[in-house]
C-alpha cells in the first residue's frame, strides 16, 4: 500500500500553462503561429545591397542627430514650430469647447435617448479614422496650410474628449445630483452645481493630455500638407539634410517632454 | 424687521479666488486669440470659403466606391497585417529588457541604468511611427522592412512604459517567498515576477498590436509598404472612388483588429 502511493506521487513539478490550458489547442495555436511567422517573414524581401548602402546613410543620420544644425534652416524651423504650436493651442481649445456639450449629451444619466444616440454617433464618427486620413480629406477641401491641420486636430479631439468626459459624468456620485435636485434646481443648475465640480479636475487633466497628443500629432500631419513642423521635417529629410532633421527631432522630443512633465505636474496639482 | 447688512451671503468662491479664476480665463482666451491670429496669417480664406463646394465635389467622386478595386488590395492588406504583427513582435522583444531595466525594483542601478532605459522609452514614445518610417525609408529604402522597423521602434516605448509600471506594482511578498527558497536573481524574476506581470504583458502586447494595425495602414504614404502605398497612388491620380474603397478596407480592418484585441484581452485578464 505504502509503495503504491509513493509510486503515484509525482516526483517532478511542471509549471502550469498560463493561457491555452487545453494541450491540443495549445499545440495547434503554436503551430499556427509558427506557420504564420514563416509566411510573414517571407513577404519581406530584403534588398541587402540597398540596406548595406543605407547603413552609411544611417550613420550619417546618427552623426546629424549628435551634431544638430539649428542655424542653417532656422527660419523654416521657426515657421514650422510656430504653426505647430499655434495649431495645437487653438485646436485643443476648439476641441474642448465643442466636446463639452457633446460629452454632456453622451452621458446616459443627463441626456434623453435621442440626444444620447446622436452624440454617441458623433463620437464614433470622430474616433473611427485616424488623424492622417482626416488630414488628407481636409487638406483636399480647405487647401494646404495650418488651417486644415487645426480642423483635423479639433475634429479628432472631439471624439477623445467627449467619450472620456461622458464616461466620467456617468460615473458621477448620484447622491450629490439628488441633493442638488432636492433643492428644486433645474437641469442647468444640476449640471453646474452637482456635475461640474465632480468632473472639473478630470476635464482639466484630459484637456492637458489632449494638448500633449495634439502637439505630437501636429508634427505628423504636416507630411500630408496640413502645415506644422512635420512639413519642415519632411523637407529636411527629402533634401538629405540630416543635421537639420536631427535638430527638428530634438526640438520635438524636448517640447513633448516639457509638455508631458508640466501637464502631469498641473494634473497632480488640480486633482 | 430690516435685514442686518452684515449678514454674510454665501458665495461659490471668495473674492480672491474669483479674481484668480477670471485672470486665468482671460489669459487663456488672450492666448487662443493670439495663436489664432498667428496661425491664420497665411491662410487663404478664399480656399476656406470654397470648402463646401470642394467637399461636395470630392464626396460626389467618392461614391460609389470602386468595389472592384478590392482585388488589388488583398496583397497590400496582407503586407499591412504582417508589418503590424512583426513590428509588434520586434517592439515587444526589445521592450521586455528595457522594462526590467527601467523598473525601480528590478533595475541593476537606479543612478546609471534606469535613466538610460527611461531615455530610450521617451525617445521612442515621442516620435510618431510615421516619422520613424520617414527616417527609415530614407535610410534603408522603401519597403516592408522600413515599416516593420518603424512600428517596432515606436512600440518599444509604449510597451516598456506600461510593462515597467506593471513590474513596479507587483506584490513583494511573492518575491520574498521565492527568495527565501534560495533562488538566484534570474530565478526570482522567472518564478516571482514573470507570473505576476504575464496577464498585463499579454494585454499590453495585444493592445499595441491593435494600435499598430491602425498605424501600419498609413505607413505606405511615406513609402513603407502596405495599404498606404495604394492610398498615395490613388490620391496622386485623384481617383477618389478608389480612395473611398481603401478607406472602407482600412475601417473594416481596424474594426476587426479592435474586436480581436478586445476578445483576447478579455480572455487573458
Amino acid at each position: 500500500m505504502q509503495a503504491q502511493i509513493s509510486h503515484q506521487r509525482p516526483t517532478t513539478w511542471k509549471r502550469p500553462p498560463v493561457i491555452f490550458t487545453h494541450t491540443l489547442w495549445r499545440w495547434a495555436i503554436y503551430t499556427g503561429a509558427l506557420i504564420y511567422l514563416v509566411l510573414a517573414v517571407q513577404t519581406i524581401d530584403i534588398d541587402w545591397q540597398r540596406v548595406w548602402l543605407g547603413l552609411d546613410r544611417g550613420w550619417k543620420f546618427v552623426e546629424g542627430f549628435l551634431t544638430p544644425d539649428f542655424t542653417t534652416r532656422w527660419r523654416d524651423i521657426r515657421e514650422g514650430l510656430t504653426e505647430s504650436l499655434t495649431m495645437t493651442v487653438t485646436s485643443t481649445v476648439a476641441g474642448i469647447l465643442i466636446s463639452v456639450p457633446i460629452g454632456i449629451g453622451a452621458a446616459r444619466n443627463l441626456a434623453p435617448m435621442p440626444v444620447y444616440l446622436a452624440c454617441r454617433g458623433i463620437i464614433t464618427l470622430s474616433r473611427s479614422f485616424q488623424e492622417i486620413i482626416i488630414a488628407i480629406l481636409l487638406v483636399a477641401m480647405f487647401g494646404f496650410g495650418p488651417f486644415a491641420g487645426f480642423l483635423t486636430l479639433a475634429f479628432t479631439s472631439i471624439g477623445f474628449l467627449s467619450k472620456l468626459l461622458a464616461e466620467d459624468i456617468e460615473e458621477c456620485d448620484p447622491s450629490q445630483i439628488e441633493a442638488i435636485r432636492a433643492t428644486g434646481a433645474g437641469w442647468w443648475q444640476v449640471v453646474n452645481y452637482a456635475i461640474q465640480p465632480q468632473v472639473m479636475p478630470r476635464l482639466v487633466g484630459l484637456s492637458l493630455y489632449r494638448l500633449d497628443i495634439n502637439f505630437r500629432e501636429s508634427a505628423v500631419i504636416g507630411i500630408v500638407g496640413a502645415g506644422g513642423i512635420g512639413a519642415t521635417l519632411n523637407t529636411a529629410i527629402d533634401r538629405y539634410e540630416y543635421d537639420s532633421a536631427g535638430a527638428i527631432l530634438i526640438i520635438i522630443i524636448a517640447i513633448v517632454l516639457v509638455v508631458e512633465y508640466s501637464s502631469s505636474y498641473v494634473r497632480r496639482w488640480v486633482q | 424687521m430690516t435685514r442686518n447688512s452684515s449678514t454674510p451671503v454665501w458665495h461659490y468662491r471668495t473674492r480672491t479666488q474669483t479674481l484668480i479664476h477670471w485672470l486665468g480665463w482671460f489669459s487663456l482666451v488672450a492666448l487662443t486669440v493670439f495663436c489664432w491670429q498667428l496661425m491664420n496669417e497665411n491662410t487663404i480664406w478664399a480656399f476656406v470659403s470654397d470648402a463646401p463646394d470642394q467637399a461636395a465635389d470630392i464626396g460626389g467622386r467618392m461614391f460609389p466606391p470602386a468595389w472592384g478595386y478590392i482585388d488589388e488590395l488583398w496583397a497590400p492588406l496582407w503586407d499591412t497585417i504582417n508589418i503590424a504583427t512583426l513590428g509588434t513582435l520586434m517592439g515587444v522583444a526589445i521592450a521586455i529588457p528595457v522594462a526590467f531595466l527601467a523598473a525601480t525594483n528590478t533595475t541593476p542601478s537606479t543612478r546609471f541604468v534606469r535613466p538610460v532605459a527611461l531615455l530610450v522609452i521617451v525617445a521612442s514614445r515621442s516620435i510618431n511611427s510615421l516619422i520613424w518610417a520617414l527616417l527609415l525609408v530614407a535610410i534603408i529604402g522603401p519597403g516592408l522592412l522600413a515599416g516593420v522597423f518603424a512600428i517596432g521602434l515606436r512600440s518599444i516605448g509604449f510597451v516598456a512604459k506600461l510593462l515597467y509600471e506593471a513590474i513596479e506594482e507587483i506584490d513583494t511578498t511573492q518575491v520574498e517567498a521565492i527568495r527565501a527558497t534560495g533562488a538566484s536573481g534570474a530565478q526570482v524574476i522567472d518564478y516571482a515576477i514573470v507570473p505576476q506581470i504575464l496577464p498585463a504583458f499579454w494585454g499590453i502586447s495585444v493592445f499595441r498590436w491593435d494600435i499598430n494595425i491602425r498605424e501600419s495602414t498609413i505607413l505606405g504614404l511615406v513609402g513603407a509598404g502596405g495599404l498606404g502605398i495604394q492610398l498615395s497612388a490613388s490620391l496622386a491620380t485623384l481617383a477618389w472612388n478608389q480612395v473611398a474603397m481603401i478607406f472602407v478596407v482600412i475601417l473594416a480592418t481596424v474594426v476587426i483588429a479592435e474586436w480581436v484585441s478586445a476578445k483576447v484581452r478579455q480572455a487573458v485578464i
